[in-house]
């Protein structure tokens, strides 16, 4: 057993040391088991990740004689160029990250109203505001009025050309103001950028703001649930911003295929329609499933069966043989008369919590209270739901993150709203978790769970919560925030193995009760992993080489460079051709034995060489590199590989593929 | 008509202190409607767990009984947090009395709204299998109800829930249990085309 160099506990200077963790186990007993509590000086534990800087609230933004105080709660992130806009309770603070071990605190902007959930673009500036105690004066009295035209539920909007001084543009009032927010880009309409509004909260009056109404749509049409709204804001007027879409994303939802609805339902009920089907009795299908119909559906109709032919006394083996003939169309048509008399049925839940989009490939993912949707989104102000998934053990689905490829997609179940312990042992391992689905066209197909694999204490608020992709090519890894459960980094790019590489974590605020705080959101930018602590401040992450990512992939990762992101408008990402996106697949094909290692080392060695020389001798090195990577299914890869998943010879052929296009790439580079 | 009934007394610690107060927002504050909301959830979610804590003896199916183990983990967690709240605001704790909301001085709990009636939790006790399933549902539908109109009554009084954890915690109350109410809706489909009920 190798020997966890990497784990620094107590101080991030304990892993200045210049050696790694390079075994392919997770350390046990797991280090983030038992750290002390405290707010500054909580215990902490890491593992293939390095704690770059961790900066307090400002002091705006922090009541030092109240650890956790919820006004000062920090939440999302948005960047642009040097700076973190990070999102609070009170307002926003603007860091300045150009040296990442020393932020500077650039502006404290104090706006109450909670989740302020913000994002980018351009010199624009978004900020969601959803509580009651918002005002659009940015004061901080407060809103007492039951009605009142100084509250500001919706969505602020500033102009941050200099962004040292924020200036307010206008607001866009929605009815249950906005919880999260998206900021939406479309390829073709490029003088408008769109903002998808999500908003759980309650309705409010209509004498707050005309036209909002809780009524059901049957009675209102125009009902502000069971909606959400598009903002379309001109870029050349941002004062013209506006509500130009309210869409139905969630009518005549059928009941979706639950899946796990309790494994032991599934069971019990399949063998209830073989046993059935085995006695001759009557079985229908009804949503999807088998299911065996009892005797009082069957009873009254054979006996109309009988008394249809005139008889009289028992069924005859004929009776029942035309029931069983007819039986799925008088179950059919049973359903569509009960569920005519329910519009409740058609309408799905009354609201997204948030909605990833991904607009180069024209699709979102929205997480919409009980169920995961496919959006297609071409037409960015009328998107269409095209798929649905429900999830016996999701209680509340809260966001999504599309891998690169778009052909999978990770639902998070944020159970318990973010403020509830349920990472304890007693919790289930399937509940508050990730749930993986692969995606083809417009179906989604359930692949497995993912969820922090270390148990928290009950003092300690975690579950599910938001993260983006490392871009490391050839793989999807992604970090993750799980309150108080700390960063979470794991490999999903087997669907069906999820599996954790990295993390960090501390102990709880306070030993003896649970005062929020952790990890709000973990994102990927420029190269470091950036985390909104919500009591803690702002941290920041350096990735460190181990036996599941090499130094190569980690410096691939780093030549992806964003002037701006925002987590839920997901970019396509594109690696420049570069001699270290070749050596990162060399590593992937070496850890999964896609390849013979006399192979590696030879692709290795003339890539070395290659990138010594220059101008035509480097494109001939390149081009004849390329030619001597092994033909497609010619891979050696007889079984797993160290990280226990399929080696299989068609992972390797994609790895291979994907060198020969980065030499050939670089061979043509000017 | 809101009445002012102490600001948050960790703000009031803050104000003594020698470290310069920072100019940061104004504390909040709470009124007795918030009180009201949080003290009377406590007996409302006791309710819930009784009902839910019913279901593996109760002979209800694996998918009544997984919503139930879920409730019963959610309110448990929600009972705590509102009793951690009402101490630290020195105010009078209720206990989790599944018959109602229990108020100081009064001999008798009362019903929020959407709970049940002794006679509906007896008719409950007395169900098992399918009828446990159908009938559970049926209540905890009217109880997630009851708790959402507790919700719009907390919003629809001047000066509540303007306290950070009060939003949240009404927010979070409304938009699980609407959930939990489709999810629920659709059980009870899919159960009354099933073998009772037709």
């Amino acid at each position: 057993m190798s020997v966890l160099l990497a784990i620094g506990i107590q101080s991030a200077a304990a892993c200045a040391t210049t050696k790694f963790d390079m075994s392919t186990t997770a350390p046990n007993p797991d280090p983030r088991v038992g750290l002390r509590a405290g707010w500054f000086d909580a215990g902490q534990a890491a593992w293939n990740i390095r704690l770059v800087s961790t900066t307090p609230p400002s002091e705006q933004f922090i009541n030092r004689s109240a650890p956790g105080d919820f006004q000062f709660i920090n939440s999302d992130l948005a960047f642009v160029g040097p700076y973190v806009i990070q999102g609070n309770f009170s307002g926003l603070q603007v860091w300045d990250v150009s040296n990442p071990k020393h932020p500077r605190l650039h502006r404290a902007f104090v706006c109450p109203g909670s989740q302020s959930d913000v994002s980018v673009y351009r010199n624009l500036l978004f900020v969601s505001g959803e509580a009651l105690n918002g005002r659009t004066d940015c004061g901080t009295q407060g809103v007492p009025d039951t009605v009142s035209h100084e509250r500001l539920r919706g969505i602020r909007i500033f102009d941050i050309t200099d962004i040292a001084n924020p200036r307010h543009i206008t607001d866009v009032q929605t009815c249950r103001g906005s919880h999260t927010h998206t900021v939406v880009t479309s390829p073709s309409d490029t003088a408008n950028v769109y903002i998808y509004v999500s908003g759980s909260a309650p309705v409010r009056s209509p004498n707050e703001l005309a036209g909002c109404s809780t009524a059901a749509p049957e009675v209102d049409p125009n009902s502000s649930l069971f909606r959400i709204e598009v903002i379309q804001v001109p870029l050349a007027h941002p004062e013209q911003a506006r509500i130009v879409s309210s869409p139905r994303i969630f009518q005549d939802l059928a009941a979706p295929a639950t899946h796990g609805e309790a494994p032991e339902d599934i069971a019990a009920a399949a063998k209830a329609v073989a046993d059935a089907r085995a006695a001759g009795g009557f079985v229908a299908t009804i949503n999807g499933r088998d299911r065996v119909m009892p005797p009082q559906f069957i009873g009254p109709r054979l006996d109309s069966i009988v008394k249809a032919r005139g008889g009289s006394g028992a069924p005859t083996a004929a009776d029942s043989a035309a029931l069983r003939a007819a039986l799925q169309n008088i179950v059919d048509r049973f359903i569509a008369a009960q569920r005519a008399g329910r519009p409740d049925l058609h309408r799905g839940p009354t609201q997204c919590h948030d909605i990833t989009v991904y607009p180069a490939i024209g699709l979102a993912g929205g997480a919409c209270a009980g169920y995961g949707f496919l959006l297609d989104i071409r037409d960015v102000a009328h998107p269409q739901r095209i798929a649905a998934v429900a999830d016996s053990n999701f209680s509340f689905w809260h966001s999504a993150t599309f891998d690169n490829d778009g052909t999978k997609i990770l639902f998070t179940d944020e159970w318990g709203g973010g403020l509830q312990p349920r990472c304890r042992v007693t919790d289930k391992r399937e509940w508050g978790a990730d749930a993986i689905f692969t995606r083809s066209d417009s179906t989604l197909t359930f692949q497995s769970y993912y969820k922090l694999p270390a148990p928290q204490t009950p003092n300690e608020n975690c579950v599910a919560h938001n993260g983006t992709l490392i871009p490391v090519p050839g793989r999807d890894i992604m970090a993750q925030g799980w309150y108080q459960g700390g960063v979470s980094v794991f490999d999903w790019t087997d669907a069906a193995h999820p599996r954790e590489i990295a993390f960090f974590d501390r102990g709880p605020m306070d030993s003896t009760k649970l005062l929020g705080a952790g990890s709000w959101s973990a994102y990927w930018y420029n190269g470091y992993i950036i985390s909104s602590e919500i009591a803690r401040g702002l941290d920041i992450f350096e990735l460190q080489p181990s036996g599941f990512l090499s130094q190569n992939e980690i410096d691939a990762a780093k030549l992806i460079h964003f002037d701006y992101f925002n987590a839920q408008d997901q970019p396509k990402l594109v690696w420049p051709a570069s001699f270290v996106v070749g050596r990162a697949y060399l590593d992937q094909l070496e850890r999964s034995h896609g390849l013979a290692s006399q192979q590696i080392a030879a692709l290795r060695d003339g890539l070395a060489r290659a990138e010594r020389l220059s101008g035509q001798a480097r494109r001939d090195a390149l081009n004849q590199l390329a030619s001597q990577l092994p033909a497609e299914g010619s891979g050696a890869a007889p079984s797993g590989g160290v990280d226990g998943r399929a080696g299989g010879d068609a992972a390797a052929d994609v790895k291979i593929r994907a060198l020969a296009s980065v030499l050939r790439d670089l061979a043509a580079a000017p | 008509m809101a009445t002012l009934l102490a600001v948050l007394g960790t703000w009031a610690c803050a104000a003594g202190g020698s470290r310069p107060v920072a100019p940061a927002p104004a504390p909040a504050s709470y009124t007795a409607a918030d009180v009201h909301f949080v003290a009377g959830m406590i007996g409302h979610h006791a309710q819930a767990i009784e009902m839910a804590g019913w279901a593996p003896t109760h002979d209800a199916s694996p998918s009544v009984r997984a919503l139930c183990e879920r409730i019963v983990v959610a309110q448990r967690d929600e009972i705590a947090f509102a009793q951690r709240w009402l101490r630290e605001h020195h105010e009078f704790v209720p206990p989790a009395d599944p018959r109602g909301h229990v108020m100081p001085g009064m001999d008798h709990p009362t019903l929020m709204p959407g709970m049940l009636t002794p006679e509906q939790m007896a008719q409950l006790d007395a169900a098992r299998g399918r009828e446990f399933d159908r009938l559970f549902l049926t209540f905890m539908i009217q109880h997630h109800q009851g708790a959402i109109t507790m919700v719009e009554q907390l919003l629809a009084t001047p000066g509540a829930a303007q306290e950070g954890p009060i939003f949240r915690f009404a927010a979070d109350v409304n938009a699980d249990q609407s959930t939990e109410i489709e999810r629920m809706t659709r059980m009870l489909t899919a159960l009354g085309s099933g073998p009772t009920s037709p």
